[in-house]
């Protein structure tokens, strides 16, 4: 049996009392860079916080690696929504990004000064050196979405989840965090990521999820992201349990 | 009963009464605490008027101390423009403040002013019946209850003449604002009838149970209803009921009449918070649980229908092997299976379960629905 | 100076009332800064309020009047009303404010039905139980303030040793989540030693103005420093500068009560860092505003 990075069978999710995922079949393999696209109330947040069991399924499991979530949880990464966070909080960026060690160290332990050059690292990846001791709140949208992003990558994960990275953040930073997302995949990790913008899935990706309550196609860009199915998705919101 | 404690309750409902109106639209505008700030702050507004009126019975005394509210609400807003400071923060600051100045000043100069920070906090609704209002030697019953009678007569006015201003302001600002209703001025008048409320209620009933009055009834009315209307109606009810049980329970206790009517008020909270139909605490388990049994349901039907009548059916739909898939307990997979045969929505062929036709349109309809929703929403 | 010195010298209660005025203020300020920032600046209001039923409960059961057992009852009651106004809100549609508003009157409302009965009660020497409603700093013994030292250190620990815990938890709970630093665990932890701290000024402040000492020395704080330890150190700072003069002055002038007038000295000293902060102070801020916009005219006429 192959083994993926992340393997989702028969999961129902209800979200805020009502069922948005409905029995969803979803195998993503080692490293490749994938899309989740559907239009908005399709469940696409619902999956990925499900995935990270911020969510609890009705029915399903999960799997990532061919283990559970448990014992994968220092490989998994996640960058969530800009707006999910206090930006007024007291914080600077290579504090920010520092947090994301915290996962590795556990409960009680202080970061080390590794932990401090694995963040120094990440922050030089995506760009933000000269902002390191910038306050969070005095940072661009898209600087925001670096400093997440930077976040992420010291969890030194296999796996990562990004939800709406690129949601309010001008074209040119857009450009460098797909250059970092491809480079982690070009490194075998997997990256999966709640994508809104069709125009771009061809460029940016390798997969695609098609996703409106359930999936419509998944697979490889090229062969799934046709118009037929991409219609199917948007328009023709005909019950997928008829066949 | 004798007529000092019919008066007593008399008054006493009609503070609750008139502290429901203002409070019903405070806790939907979730300001609930800006009622603690101002029934706090306005003991400034009545030193600062006795020090210039040196009467501690003069009107000035009202006015001033209404005042004060308003002038809490202005520091409160003024304080919230400041972006590193929240809402609640900002009420954090001002009352604690303004109320510690009155108090050093009352220590400082108006030690023999006869304004007892005790009474004016804790409340001596006991004496209340005792302040007559006395026009020519004729007795005309306690001062109280024509104070509360005319903040009631002004609440009254206010809330009818501005009530679709206010449930607009309430529910939907960005409107408010198309349809050229200031938010500005509704909000000041309505804080200045709070504040009005609070002045008149303190001076009865301390400010403990002002705040109890303001929120309580309102909070708990808004447990059982949607309706606007029927919420304020309720909270009227329970602050009124609240309030003459309160005073049976103080006077058969011998015990203080605020304490005991901000507790009942609290008790008739914590129960109908529990026990209330749809937003309780009981029922929105319940309804939680329901809705899992449902949905559960939902994802067995789903289930068979994604993969009955395929070559994988023996396995993913087998009685035997059907928990892997859904990851289910066999006891809560057993009670699931039950439900959905005894609605005839599945039955079981050989150990394999099988979709009935209204199994199969009862959840394609439902998933339609769902489609449907966000078709809408986009 | 030198008449400060002998001020302090000559006058042991005063020594006393400072040093408890004092450490109320640091565990307030320290503890403080999480309330304000998770925006529960009026948890404490609602405490502090909810304690004192507790406070009157032991008393009447045990007739014991030591500070332990008050603590300990507050400190009970305290919680109890933190964890419920916490469901109330995770359960039901009510809101915080709403929550807030009818734990603290209803609490404080069984507090005054117990007093009263207290009273009534011959021989029971009740005196002292209310010193808690307006707060009494010239009560305060040596070994209150022994038992006040104890919670607050127990209190700084907490936050020392779930220094990167409760800060994650504040700044983002969900990434927080996905690290193994579970939501409720945190919550509930961080709440208790908030609660600790609360309890820890009530003899000296009182219930009802208790509340600023968590919010003022945080807020001011913030106005001063965009990092977290330091905010909480300046927090520490600004409610011992506070708690001390308040001390002095209602010493010097009779008839000015401690409390309040701590509470003075810390607002003022908000409104002052509101104003004159450099960075996120208003003056600051407004000076820069207009240099911002004309950088940016050139930047576009250059281009």
């Amino acid at each position: 049996m192959k083994e993926y990075a992340l393997e989702i069978h028969d999961l129902t999710v209800a979200y805020n009392e009502v069922p948005v995922l409905w029995d969803i079949e979803l195998e993503i393999p080692h490293g490749i860079l994938i899309a989740i696209v559907g239009p908005n109330g399709a469940g696409k947040s619902t999956l990925i916080k499900t995935a990270l069991q911020l969510v609890k399924p009705m029915s399903g499991s999960i799997s990532f690696f061919g283990k559970k979530y448990k014992q994968k949880r220092k490989k998994i990464g996640y960058v969530p929504q800009r707006g999910s966070v206090d930006w007024d909080f007291p914080t600077d960026v290579l504090d920010v990004v520092m947090m994301g060690r915290y996962g590795q160290l556990g409960w009680f332990k202080r970061p080390t000064k590794k932990d401090k050059e694995l963040a120094l690292e990440a922050i030089d990846r995506v760009g933000m050196m000269p902002f390191i001791h910038r306050q969070i709140n005095q940072l661009s949208g898209g600087q925001q979405q670096r400093v997440f992003l930077a976040r992420a990558l010291v969890q030194d994960a296999d796996i990562y989840f990004m939800d709406e990275p690129f949601q309010g953040i001008d074209a040119k930073t857009e450009k460098s965090i797909v250059k970092v997302l491809q480079n982690l995949r070009d490194r075998n990790k997997t990256v999966v990521v709640v994508h809104h913008d069709l125009t771009t899935v061809s460029e940016y990706f390798d997969w695609v999820t098609l996703l409106n309550t359930s999936i419509i196609a998944t697979g490889p860009v090229n062969e799934i992201f046709t118009e037929e199915n991409v219609f199917k998705t948007y328009n023709k919101n005909k019950s997928t349990l008829l066949r | 009963m004798s007529i000092i404690q019919i008066e007593t309750l008399s008054i006493a409902i009609l503070v609750a009464i008139t502290c429901s109106l203002p409070g019903t639209f405070l806790v939907l505008r979730q300001m609930s605490m800006m009622a603690d700030a101002i029934s706090h702050t306005i003991l400034l507004g009545i030193i600062l008027g006795f020090f210039i009126v040196h009467d501690v019975n003069h009107p000035l005394l009202i006015i001033g101390a209404a005042l004060i509210g308003v002038v809490t609400v202005f520091i409160t807003e003024l304080l919230n423009k400041i972006d590193l400071i929240k809402e609640d923060a900002s009420i954090g600051l001002t009352f604690p403040f303004l109320f510690s100045i009155a108090i050093v000043l009352i220590s400082y100069y108006a030690r023999n002013a006869h304004i007892g920070v005790h009474a004016v906090l804790l409340g001596e609704i006991v004496f209340a019946p005792f302040n007559r209002l006395m026009i020519n030697g004729i007795d005309f019953g306690p001062k109280a209850l024509y104070i509360m009678g005319t903040i009631l007569i002004i609440n009254l006015v206010y809330i009818i003449v501005f009530y679709k201003e206010l449930k607009i302001v309430t529910f939907d600002k960005g409107l408010a604002a198309v349809l050229g209703i200031s938010p500005v001025i509704i909000h000041y008048s309505f804080m200045s009838i709070v504040s009005i409320t609070c002045v008149g209620a303190f001076d009865t009933v301390g400010s403990i149970l002002v705040i109890a009055l303001i929120i309580g009834p309102p909070a708990t009315a808004y447990l059982l209803t949607n309706n606007l209307k029927v919420m304020i109606g309720l909270s009227a009810l329970f602050g009124s009921i609240s309030a003459t049980v309160g005073y049976a329970i103080a006077l058969w206790l011998d015990s203080s009449i605020a304490g005991c009517i901000a507790a009942v008020i609290g008790f008739v909270f914590i129960v109908t918070f529990i026990l209330a139909p749809k937003k309780g605490l009981l029922s929105t388990q319940l309804q939680r649980h329901s809705k899992k049994l449902e949905f559960s349901r939902l994802a067995l039907l789903i289930h068979i229908i994604n993969h009955g009548d395929s070559k994988e059916e023996k396995e993913e739909c087998s009685l035997n092997s059907i928990h892997n898939h859904l990851h289910w307990n066999k006891s809560f997979l057993e009670r699931i299976i039950d439900s959905a045969k005894r609605d005839n929505y599945i039955f079981v062929d050989k150990d394999i379960l099988k979709i009935t036709e209204k199994g199969k349109s009862y959840a394609v309809n439902y998933h339609q629905n769902i489609l449907d929703r966000i078709s809408v929403d986009n | 100076m030198l008449s400060l010195y002998e001020l302090f010298a000559n006058d042991y209660t005063l020594r006393v009332v400072a040093l408890g005025s004092a450490i109320l203020s640091i565990i307030s300020g320290a503890l403080g800064t999480y309330a304000v920032l998770r925006k529960q600046s009026l948890l404490g209001d609602a405490v502090s309020h909810a304690a004192f039923p507790g406070i009157c409960l032991v008393f009447l059961l045990t007739g014991l009047k030591n500070t332990e057992s008050f603590l300990f009852g507050a400190f009970i009651s305290g919680w109890i009303a933190a964890i419920l106004i916490r469901t109330c809100v995770n359960n039901t549609p009510i809101k915080l404010d709403s929550a807030l508003g009818i734990i603290l009157s209803s609490f404080f409302g069984v507090g005054l039905i117990i007093i009263t009965y207290i009273q009534k009660i011959p021989n029971s020497n009740q005196a002292g139980l209310d010193k808690f409603i307006f707060g009494q700093a010239s009560t305060l013994l040596i070994e209150d303030i022994k038992i006040m030292t104890l919670l607050g250190a127990a209190a700084v620990f907490i936050v020392i040793v779930f220094w990167k815990e409760f800060k994650l938890f504040c700044f983002d709970k969900e990434f927080g989540n996905t690290m193994g630093f579970p939501i409720k665990v945190l919550d509930i932890l961080l709440t208790t030693t908030i609660v600790i701290a609360i309890i820890i000024g009530l003899q000296t402040v009182g219930v009802i103005l208790m509340s600023v000492m968590l919010v003022a020395p945080a807020t001011a704080a913030r106005q001063w420093t965009d990092k977290l330890w330091l905010m909480m150190i300046i927090a520490s700072v600004f409610g011992a500068i506070s708690g001390v003069s308040g001390t002095i002055i209602s010493s010097l002038a009779k008839n000015i009560p401690t409390g309040p007038m701590i509470v003075i000295i810390i607002s003022m000293i908000t409104f002052i860092s509101i104003i004159f902060a450099p960075k996120n102070g208003l003056l600051w801020k407004n000076i820069r505003r207009p240099l911002k916009t004309d950088s940016n005219i050139r930047l576009k006429g250059g281009s």
